[in-house]
């Protein structure tokens, strides 16, 4: 009787562990066995050349692309940590005072994040291309008398990258914006009216109250940034198309090509478990970083 | 001595810089998209010199020919159906893995469950290539199971989490009424507590729909037969074949994004919520 009630209930698990296996388990062992191998993905698998560390060592000190390819999402990173977080934090900022249309800014806000990367990246790039002279931005920049500010957005290489990185952003922002807003909510109004009561301003109680107690949710919304930043991809193939050139490539790219476009598997393997590794350190390292940091206040 | 009518009149300016800033930014989110509506309207011949917001002349057979010849109408039906398919089979898979994480005893119940969580936070960034290889060897690339089973998985942790937290929470009275009513295990779950769950499964539905609708590079590696493809893969080979017909790009964009919108707007509270649980679940 007791272990027919215990078989039953492992038949409640059962479907989920077996999808799990299947698709999260088994590729994850297998990702970190191949990326000791070099294999086309043609030859039967067992026929795969096992050689060692030799893919690592190419990451780390023959393969110019993928650390110019860690170039270029590190800086996308930047300026997602400083330029997207702050606009988020400012624009929550702005909206939890009593104000009106508070609601209206809210949804609006949270469109760019429930649209596709795909999506996003092939509307802004015909709103930035340069085909056929069709650049809106260009177009409206001559048209109000700028015309040293129109430039080649997407094909200009010292522009593209941050061409990206402001697309990205704006794709990005209204989700940090959410949480930071939710964050704000949560600080009791009781401490600003005691503040007032004591004499602050507006800029003292900011420093003294707000900023203190939204160090947590500035940490999380910053290590769950970088996470998504660096790992993004999918956004550039609409936007820059297929086209990926140096200049705005990036890690993740770097494992799609070596997989579809030359076939290694074994190291489009390895550069996911290098980049996967590396990801685990930085998160960790902001992890650890924000419990100090909130150990020193007490 | 300053007046409390200038006190007034700073706190009035201070409100309409706020707003000034608010409204810049909203309408930076709104433009793209009237954008791309205003020139799927538009002809070929004049997409790139009528600037004007509003097309002089409405081209709604852009719609047709986007959904009959660029086949849009096809990818169309076949994202309806994956994301309907992976969202029933995450609602019931997850909820009855939660359910049981919440209520049921059986060894090893912790190692599973934290095993479930830890694959939340470990990012393997060139799980794909495994994944590729994988549906090889299981005669499962290149067909439509294929990819909701590899989907259901993507969305399986953090929707057993939501659900397994809500469990815990909630009373379970009603749940050691049914069972002295005689009814089953089963029964309870599906009678008692996921009717129960509502709130929490509007949650998982919304979030899971978004992004199956979203997803792009699973289905870029899984499906090779056009047949089979959604929207997402679809309108980027379009966008590659049909380079110059910009008008008809734009209608296959809009009907790409149409549906996410209109269940953005329905469903935000819930939306919302997710977003904010899951932010304090991190």
């Amino acid at each position: 009787m007791r272990i027919k009630s215990t078989l039953e209930n492992y038949l409640f698990v059962t479907p989920a562990v077996l999808i799990f296996s299947i698709f999260y388990i088994i590729p994850f062992i297998f990702v970190f066995r191949l990326g000791f191998y070099d294999w086309d993905g043609i030859v039967p698998l067992k026929d795969a050349v096992f050689v060692g560390l030799a893919n690592f060592k190419e990451i780390l000190f023959h393969d110019p692309s993928w650390w110019q390819a860690m170039r270029n999402a590190s800086w996308i990173t930047l300026i997602a940590l400083t330029f997207q977080n702050a606009l988020a934090f400012l624009l929550a900022l702005a909206c939890d005072r009593e104000i009106r249309m508070k609601n209206f800014y809210r949804v609006v806000f949270f469109i760019p994040p429930v649209l596709s990367e795909i999506v996003v990246g092939m509307v802004w790039r015909f709103i930035i291309n340069d085909i056929d002279g069709a650049n809106m931005i260009n177009r409206l920049l001559l048209q109000i008398g700028l015309p040293q500010l129109a430039h080649s957005w997407l094909s200009d290489p010292k522009l593209a990258l941050n061409t990206v990185a402001i697309v990205h952003s704006w794709k990005g922002f209204g989700w940090g914006f959410l949480i930071f807003l939710a964050g704000l909510q949560t600080i009791p109004r009781e401490l600003y009216e005691a503040a007032r009561v004591d004499g602050a301003g507006a800029w003292h109680s900011f420093r003294k109250i707000t900023f203190p107690m939204m160090v947590p949710v500035m940490v999380l919304v910053g290590i769950l940034t970088v996470l998504g930043t660096m790992q993004a991809f999918v956004l550039i193939i609409g936007l820059v198309g297929g086209e990926f050139a140096g200049h705005t490539s990036v890690p993740v790219l770097r494992i799609l090509a070596c997989m579809r476009d030359s076939s290694r598997f074994g190291y489009a393997c390895a550069q996911g478990i290098s980049f996967g590794a590396i990801l685990v350190i930085i998160s960790f390292i902001q992890y650890r970083f924000s419990k100090e940091r909130q150990l020193k206040k007490i | 001595m300053k007046t409390a009518i200038y006190y007034k009149a700073k706190k009035n300016t201070i409100n309409i810089l706020i707003h000034l800033f608010l409204l810049t930014v909203a309408v930076t989110c709104i433009f793209p998209l009237l954008w791309m509506v205003s020139s799927s309207l538009k002809s070929q011949d004049v997409i790139f010199r009528d600037t004007s917001f509003l097309p002089r002349v409405f081209h709604f057979e852009n719609y047709y020919r986007a959904w009959v010849e660029g086949g849009f109408g096809r990818y169309f039906l076949n994202s309806i159906f994956y994301t309907a398919a992976v969202v029933i089979g995450i609602v019931i898979v997850a909820s009855l893995a939660a359910y049981a994480f919440s209520r049921l005893k059986f060894p090893g119940k912790n190692v599973l469950f934290i095993m479930f969580i830890a694959a939340m936070m470990i990012p393997i960034p060139g799980s794909f290539v495994a994944l590729y290889v994988l549906l090889n060897k299981l005669h499962l690339r290149d067909t439509p199971v294929g990819y909701i089973l590899a989907m259901i998985n993507v969305g399986l942790s953090s929707s057993i989490f939501l659900l397994k937290t809500f469990f815990d929470k909630m009373p379970t009275e009603l749940e050691d009424a049914a069972r002295i009513d005689g009814c089953s295990k089963l029964g309870i779950w599906w009678h008692v507590a996921l009717p129960l769950a509502k709130p929490v499964l509007a949650v998982v539905v919304v979030f899971n729909a978004l992004s199956v609708w979203n997803e792009y590079v699973l289905a870029l590696i899984i499906f090779d037969s056009r047949r089979f493809m959604p929207l997402q893969v679809a309108i980027k080979l379009f966008q590659g074949e049909f380079v110059t017909n910009y008008p008809l790009l734009m209608a296959g964009l809009t009907i790409t994004v149409l549906p996410i919108i209109i269940v953005y707007l329905l469903m935000q509270k819930y939306i919302v919520k997710g977003v904010t649980a899951g932010a304090v679940y991190g």
